[in-house]
């Protein structure tokens, strides 16, 4: 009789391989077809992805179509209210490479931060609200880009439920057609860190921060690649296309030494509802099972992920686990605060580091960063603002690198 | 008396029929047939889950008392269990596309729904979050980050919450520039729209499940915000 033995070694160099998935064998349905097909019975518009986009392959090997430009920014709460240098980034890094894009006022958050804290909403409601910002996006004509996890991962469910349930579509365009709205999905739901992945040569291009000698820990957000699963990029030279390849390939392309621990698949312990008045929990497993893990087995100079709930739980955590001699110290950063960075943007004007809790100053020096210099002029700035000389730092102040590339 | 364990139900002082009627709720939302597939009983939702690390808490037993229909159990989950999910939906990953989260997420509106002590109890303290997210379109703004409210995120936010104006000047995005009790800076008509979704979805009514005060509150600046705008348009 023939063994079921298999050798751990045999097991290990089929872990080592890429895997090439074929589109054809993928184990769930394309919801794009059935969007065009709703398209054509006249029940929704679908806002197209245009031109010029990078086609990126998903889990299933399906492609996705990554707008360059003419995108409508969907603002995350979180990054804006508590993160500002995460969104200021953003921004940046598209005025550095003088992309056309709008950052619209008429916009509201997805409330799905509210909706999976505290259920007081209902599923129509969410789905309007979605599909509010989706036709204002529409009207404009310029094509959603997601700056929260939280959102891009809530459309993707919400998308899937509208296109499913006939029921909801109804109810939606009922409330659409009183606000005078078109019900419109867009093509893809895109997230900015799929932007910044399809970018990452291009940022590299241009960096002017040596980043080789950092060391740095990838969290990946859960509603990135968790709800919709289908719907993340991977890739067969990153991980093998075993794990999403977004932030990841970023920090490769900028020569930064990526390192594995062995909780990289775990929550960051945010828990939407926790993070605001149950945090014992969200500091627990921050701590515990992220940050604590990642300081015993690699010591990273920071901890980059892609997602508003993330960065905060991560970098916010720190500060009382310190007091029960916890292992912690570790730096949290956005993925395109780190781009941003590597091309020189200034670490309070543009990356806004003030607004993070956990020491930066120890990575600012390790890359060779004059943080007190830059800190100075940002108390000068500050300082003029109080005394009433300037309303505000414009983007003419914060446009130019520190650096400029050799 | 639960017949796999002989031990007495608990919240016997529950009617089954009540009990009943919660999980029907739950069964007849259109989402749930896309939620619950069965169960192997293979844990790995369990493996994934943080809350199970944490607490007394799995969904696996969620997903197996959904797919047996054990009302009594339901009702003990719906009471003890829900609130702890952190709603990662790293419990997606199920072999067999069981969404547990997704459970929790349905059971939760309906816990909020019929006004459960449990759910009100649960919230207490998160009425000011339900304030700005129903009034503002953001779950968070910048003048929440008070002190008394984030201890234990250090001596940072003592320092931001005395220098808060003049930070939020030095941002140079225009939406967000000088903008303290929101994320970003919202078009009026955008406002007026959001809580005309709150009222044709009867979002405003939940609220007043979980806060009779908050509720009257929301009611009178939506109301007159959008008689304003109506007046404005006409």
């Amino acid at each position: 009789m023939a063994s079921a033995f298999v050798p751990v070694q045999e097991i290990l160099e089929r872990k080592a391989r890429p895997v090439l998935r074929d589109p054809n064998e993928a184990p769930t349905h394309d919801l794009r077809e059935e969007l065009f097909e709703l398209e054509a019975k006249g029940e929704l518009i679908v806002h197209r992805v245009p031109e010029p986009y990078v086609e990126v392959t998903t889990k299933f090997g399906r492609k996705k179509k990554i707008p360059i430009e003419h995108t409508w920014h969907h603002k995350s709460c979180g990054q804006c209210g508590h993160i500002p240098g995460y969104s200021a980034s953003i921004f940046w890094l598209h005025r550095q490479f003088g992309l056309d894009f709008i950052d619209p006022t008429d916009q509201t958050s997805c409330t799905g931060w509210n909706y999976y804290a505290s259920a007081t909403s209902n599923a129509v409601a969410q789905l309007a609200v979605m599909s509010r910002n989706f036709a204002a996006a529409y009207e404009t004509g310029y094509f959603p880009l997601i700056h929260c996890g939280t959102s891009y991962g809530h459309y993707k469910e919400a998308r899937e439920q509208l296109i499913h349930h006939k029921e909801f579509r109804d109810e939606v365009r009922r409330i659409l057609d009183k606000l005078g709205k078109p019900l419109v999905v867009p093509e893809e739901i895109v997230h900015y860190s799929e932007w910044v992945h399809v970018m990452r040569h291009r940022i590299a291009e241009r960096q002017v921060i040596d980043m080789s000698h950092i060391t740095a820990c990838v969290h990946p957000a859960c509603h990135y690649y968790k709800i919709v699963a289908e719907d993340a990029i991977y890739d067969p030279e990153i991980y093998g296309a075993q794990r999403t390849a977004t932030v990841t390939g970023l920090l490769e392309a900028l020569g930064i030494n990526v390192a594995d621990y062995s909780t990289w698949f775990d929550c960051c312990g945010f828990g939407f509802r926790h993070v605001l008045v149950q945090r014992d929990f969200t500091r627990s497993f921050a701590v515990l099972r992220k940050i604590e893990v990642m300081k015993n087995e690699v010591d990273p100079d920071m901890v980059v992920t892609h997602d508003t709930g993330c960065v905060t739980t991560l970098d916010k955590s720190q500060f009382a686990a310190k007091a029960h001699n916890r292992k912690v110290g570790v730096p949290v950063l956005s993925d395109a605060q780190v781009a941003a960075m590597a091309m020189g943007a200034h670490p309070f004007r543009v990356l806004q580091l003030h607004w993070h809790s956990t020491d930066w100053r120890p990575l600012m020096e390790k890359l060779g960063i004059d943080w007190k210099k830059h800190w100075e002029e940002f108390q000068e700035d500050l300082d003029a603002i109080r005394r009433g000389e300037k309303p505000g730092i414009t983007w003419e102040e914060a446009d130019r690198p520190i650096a400029i590339a050799a | 008396m639960d017949w796999i364990s002989a031990k007495p139900t608990k919240y016997a002082d529950v009617p089954y029929e009540e009990k009943l009627r919660l999980f029907m709720e739950v069964k007849n939302d259109p989402r749930y047939e896309d939620f619950l597939y069965g169960c192997y009983e293979c844990g790995i939702c369990v493996s994934a889950c943080p809350s199970a690390r944490f607490y007394d808490y799995s969904p696996r037993v969620i997903a197996q008392t959904m797919a047996r229909e054990d009302v009594d159990r339901f009702y003990e989950i719906m009471v003890e269990d829900i609130w702890n999910c952190a709603q990662c939906f790293s419990c997606v990953r199920c072999p067999r596309q069981n969404n547990p989260g997704g459970l929790v997420t349905l059971i939760r509106e309906v816990a909020v729904k019929n006004g459960l002590k449990e759910a009100r109890d649960v919230l207490q303290g998160y009425s000011r979050v339900i304030y700005k997210v129903m009034l503002k379109g953001n779950q968070v703004s910048p003048d929440m980050l008070q002190p008394d409210f984030f201890p234990d995120w250090g001596p940072w936010v003592r320092e931001f919450s005395e220098n808060m104006h003049v930070w939020r000047k030095a941002i140079p995005v225009d939406t967000l520039r000088g903008v303290t009790d929101a994320a970003w800076r919202t078009d009026e008509k955008t406002l007026v729209e959001l809580y005309t979704i709150w009222f044709e979805t009867d979002n405003v009514d939940i609220v007043r499940e979980v806060d009779e005060g908050l509720y009257e509150l929301l009611l009178d600046v939506m109301e007159e915000a959008l008689e304003e705008w109506q007046e404005e348009v006409a």
